[in-house]
């Protein structure tokens, strides 16, 4: 993006304050375009006026964002990755979370081929209110036998995730290509010697391709510029990723220039990078659970660093579960806020009889503990502290979270223990025990002392709900 | 072969056709060119960056050749890309060079403060070797500018038997009774550069233990290990300043890392025994770079604690649990420090034993009945307390406070692999298409 006031947009608007985008004013407006929560496309007036036309097309070049975005796959789980204006995520925040492709042999069985990307498109965790998931198949054609290599994206392309094809033959790709037309797969890729048969297959066939020069960035942007010239405009870089000693020194050292550069206003570069962390598997690392370790501390470097698509091998959950949450740390937009209102929420419809838990406003503190008890199907009272915003254990050692603090929330949600229920009875996090007795004294309440982690919650009701009178 | 062709014949055939690679060209003689000047392997990449006309046009030709299945014979065929005739199409024809550059930036001006941890008899202590922390003049890892020294890892110990996560007791449950066979495991065994003493038997709610009694904890430590120390009081801000000021008096002279001021207890208390003592102050705020700049401020200020005996611990919040925070909070208070903001112009430390309360590091499997099977709980703790820290060193974090062995063995791994001093076997990485794992 060019621009970073609503001011500076604000030039290129109607300036008629319509309000038909759903803002009162164009400059509400204009400011949604800064922070990239809405577009151009939603200013009907922009749009569709001819007297608008000339304003809408030079603002949507300078609201571009600096790193090109590409789509891989199609439909609703199509992959875009890149789109950034940013080098560190707390300037606005980083869009197009990274995308984590596993890798298939297209000489495996058919059926273990098919075991395997099933895991990849079954494979979910649950986090924050939805279900966090891996990405796309990377078919490598180890065979590098263009009909085995189109048999296996035939059965691959079934399952509906977004595929990368990797060959460096262009024969394979386009075997591939032939029975996934429709399918927009990422080819990967185009090196010093297939360049033009790979570059002509983007062209022919409309898909995204990956252009690869390991260790040589003047070689990378030589052939990203080609290809740009040529209107071949959905480019990912593949510096290489190296995965030991001083060859992952440089890779990250790529990584970084690549990304500065581009955001830097160099758009002969400014693409989305791929990362390769299933090279850990060549490094010679013997035992498989520290090769997997491996992989995902590459995986890790690059996700924060830069790495918008990676292809990984590993899917065990110890690969899976770190990286994905990674993923999703770095991407998670820094402005939404970090706390819940304080309050009693209701999980179900509970009345007099159901307990009553308290947690911390802390966002994420807020909604594992509530999805913990909405999962199990437990129906509860959970009055949300207000501890600034900090999770439960930080906040009693800190001193937001004391007796004093529960009752003033209890006291703000207009609660009583002893009349809004019937047992007076209040269970509190584990990690804040030692409250229990200065909570009994200042609530005039049974306080017992709930589990640490509040995925035990459903274990402990059952033992010991209802209270013992 | 049955039919030779001349370049001649080639321009005829194209007469009239879009083909503007070779408008204007009228080569005469044989197509067997010579490109033996161009050494064995043709190289696309290196003819375009020496402009080599002749090797263009060859390339050209053979695919137009081709393109019309006649045979094309000449001397760097063998070494030609190989081309399909349906694949050419004349859109991509030379490749156009370009040279990649980018600048160093030039607002990150100021240093980080060196801080040592550690007195050895030169210094008037017993330690036998100084830890160095800080010194940094770009993002950690970043070709900027070199980093001065690598990041330390300081390995916990408590001062009594508590609950530990399954795959971390089984690495200590047989020193958990002995804070100075723990320490020394911890070094012996573990590869930790430093240790760290937390006396959370003090606590009023735990056992209450008097700081006199806790000091002879510390002084078991310093006599059974080398390494620098830090202090951990309870976390009692009540009593926290009591029993880090005893500790901080049997250990004088030793620079050991006072954890923790904080605004919410007596900090000046403890800036005041480390002053005394000859120790350093770790400065702790909860994910605030506005409160971690005033308490900063008030151990320079009011308190007259050196630069050189500050370290700040912005708080580590775990992956999946406020990571991102913390992440952000360390990045920008880096990113501040290196431009000048000398409230922040320290180094920084990472509590990275918090990734252990995450569930997914020692639950045996997830809460929640719809998710993937989390697998064995052995390998996912450790990984988790790896990306934790590694997360933060990429953000500045200098020093690591962890607990897990194979988590330090690997987290020095990659952040000294980063840090340049790790040399490996170059691995070829060119045929990992083919490479079956």
């Amino acid at each position: 993006m060019k621009i970073n006031s609503p001011l500076e947009a604000y030039k290129y608007l109607p300036q008629t304050n319509c309000g038909e985008c759903g803002e009162p004013t164009c400059m509400a407006f204009a400011s949604k375009l800064i922070d990239r929560s809405g577009k151009t496309s939603e200013c009907p007036p922009l749009v569709k006026e001819k007297k608008y036309a000339k304003k809408l097309k030079e603002l949507d070049i300078i609201l571009a964002p600096e790193i090109r975005q590409v789509t891989i796959g199609v439909g609703e789980k199509a992959a875009n990755i890149g789109g950034d204006d940013v080098l560190y995520r707390h300037k606005l925040t980083f869009f197009n979370k990274t995308k984590l492709f596993f890798d298939v042999s297209d000489n495996l069985e058919e059926a273990a081929l098919i075991e395997r990307v099933n895991k990849i498109a079954d494979f979910k965790k649950f986090y924050v209110g939805r279900n966090l998931l891996l990405d796309g198949v990377a078919i490598k054609a180890t065979s590098n036998d263009p009909a085995k290599f189109a048999a296996a994206v035939k059965k691959v392309a079934e399952i509906g995730l977004p595929m990368i094809f990797c060959s460096f033959n262009p024969a394979v790709l386009k075997a591939g290509l032939e029975v996934a037309k429709d399918k927009n797969p990422l080819l990967y890729a185009a090196n010093k010697d297939n360049w033009k048969e790979v570059g002509e297959l983007a062209l022919e066939y409309k898909v995204p391709v990956v252009v690869s020069a390991f260790n040589d960035l003047d070689a990378l942007k030589t052939l990203a510029k080609t290809f740009a010239e040529s209107g071949i405009k959905d480019i990912v870089l593949d510096p290489g990723t190296y995965p030991s000693g001083k060859g992952l020194k440089d890779s990250f050292t790529n990584f970084l220039k690549i990304r500065r550069a581009g955001i830097m206003g160099d758009t002969e570069i400014a693409y989305p990078i791929m990362a390769l962390p299933l090279t850990a598997w060549m490094a010679g690392i013997a035992d498989p659970v520290s090769a997997s370790y491996w992989e995902t501390v590459i995986a890790s470097v690059f996700t924060i660093r830069y790495g918008d698509i990676m292809i990984l091998h590993s899917l065990e959950p110890y690969a899976a579960l770190p990286e994905m949450h990674l993923a999703e740390t770095i991407y998670t937009d820094p402005r939404t806020p970090v706390s819940v209102d304080g309050g009693m929420y209701k999980v179900g419809a509970p009345d007099k009889d159901s307990p009553v838990f308290f947690t911390t406003n802390f966002a994420l503190t807020y909604y594992t503990v509530e999805s913990d008890i909405s999962a199990n199907g437990i129906v509860c009272w959970l009055l949300a502290v207000d501890t600034d915003g900090i999770g439960v254990e930080a906040a009693v050692a800190g001193g937001q979270l004391t007796s004093a603090k529960v009752k003033d929330a209890f006291d703000k949600a207009g609660f009583d223990l002893k009349t809004d229920t019937n047992h007076n009875t209040l269970i509190i996090p584990g990690l804040s025990a030692r409250l229990q007795g200065d909570l009994e004294d200042t609530l005039g309440a049974n306080v017992k002392v709930g589990p640490m982690d509040s995925g035990r919650i459903p274990g402990w009701i059952e033992k010991n709900w209802p209270p013992k009178q | 072969m049955a039919k030779k062709m001349k370049l001649s014949d080639i321009t005829n055939m194209f007469a009239g056709m879009d083909v503007e690679s070779l408008e204007g060209v009228t080569i005469e003689g044989d197509i067997e060119l010579d490109l033996g000047g161009l050494g064995g392997g043709f190289d696309p990449m290196l003819a375009a960056a020496l402009g080599q006309e002749s090797a263009v046009l060859a390339q050209h030709f053979a695919r137009l050749a081709g393109m019309f299945g006649y045979p094309v014979g000449f001397g760097a065929s063998a070494a030609a890309p190989a081309i399909a005739p349906a694949l050419a199409a004349p859109k991509l024809k030379d490749l156009i060079p370009a040279k990649f550059d980018v600048a160093n930036i030039a607002e990150w001006a100021t240093q980080i403060q060196e801080v040592p941890i550690g007195n050895t008899s030169a210094d008037g202590g017993s330690r036998g070797k100084r830890v160095m922390v800080g010194g940094e003049k770009a993002l950690p890892f970043y070709f900027d500018a070199p980093m001065p020294n690598r990041n330390q890892v300081t390995i916990d110990v408590f001062d009594m038997r508590i609950g530990l996560a399954k795959a971390v007791k089984e690495n200590y449950d047989e020193v958990m009774d002995s804070p100075g066979e723990w320490a020394k495991k911890n070094v012996d065994k573990f590869n930790a550069d430093m240790i760290t003493i937390h006396l959370i038997s003090t606590d009023p709610l735990i056992k209450d233990t008097s700081p006199k009694d806790a000091a002879k904890t510390v002084e078991e430590v310093l006599q059974a290990v080398d390494v620098p120390i830090a202090i951990g009081g309870s976390g009692n801000p009540q009593k926290d300043p009591e029993v880090l000021a005893k500790a901080a008096e049997v250990a004088e002279g030793e620079r050991c890392l006072l954890a923790s001021a904080s605004l919410n207890l007596d900090y000046a208390a403890i800036a005041e025994a480390a002053l005394k003592y000859d120790h350093d102050v770790l400065s702790w705020t909860q994910l605030d770079m506005n409160a971690q700049k005033e308490l900063n401020r008030k151990l320079m200020k009011q308190c007259k604690v050196p630069r050189d005996r500050i370290i700040m611990d912005p708080t580590t919040a775990a992956l999946g649990y406020g990571l991102d925070y913390a992440y952000t909070n360390m990045e920008r208070i880096r990113l501040a420090a290196l431009m000048g903001d000398d409230e922040l112009t320290f180094p920084m430390s990472s509590g990275t034993t918090n990734a252990w309360g995450a569930r997914e590091s020692w639950m045996v499997g997830s809460p929640l009945g719809q998710d993937t099977d989390w697998g064995p709980r052995e390998y996912r703790g450790p990984i988790w307390e790896i990306v934790t820290g590694l997360s933060l060193a990429l953000a500045g974090n200098d020093l690591f406070m962890m607990m897990h062995p194979t988590s330090v063995a690997v987290l020095k791994q990659i952040t000294q692999t980063l840090f340049g001093s790790i040399e490996a076997e170059p691995v070829d990485i060119s045929n990992w298409i083919g490479t079956e794992v």
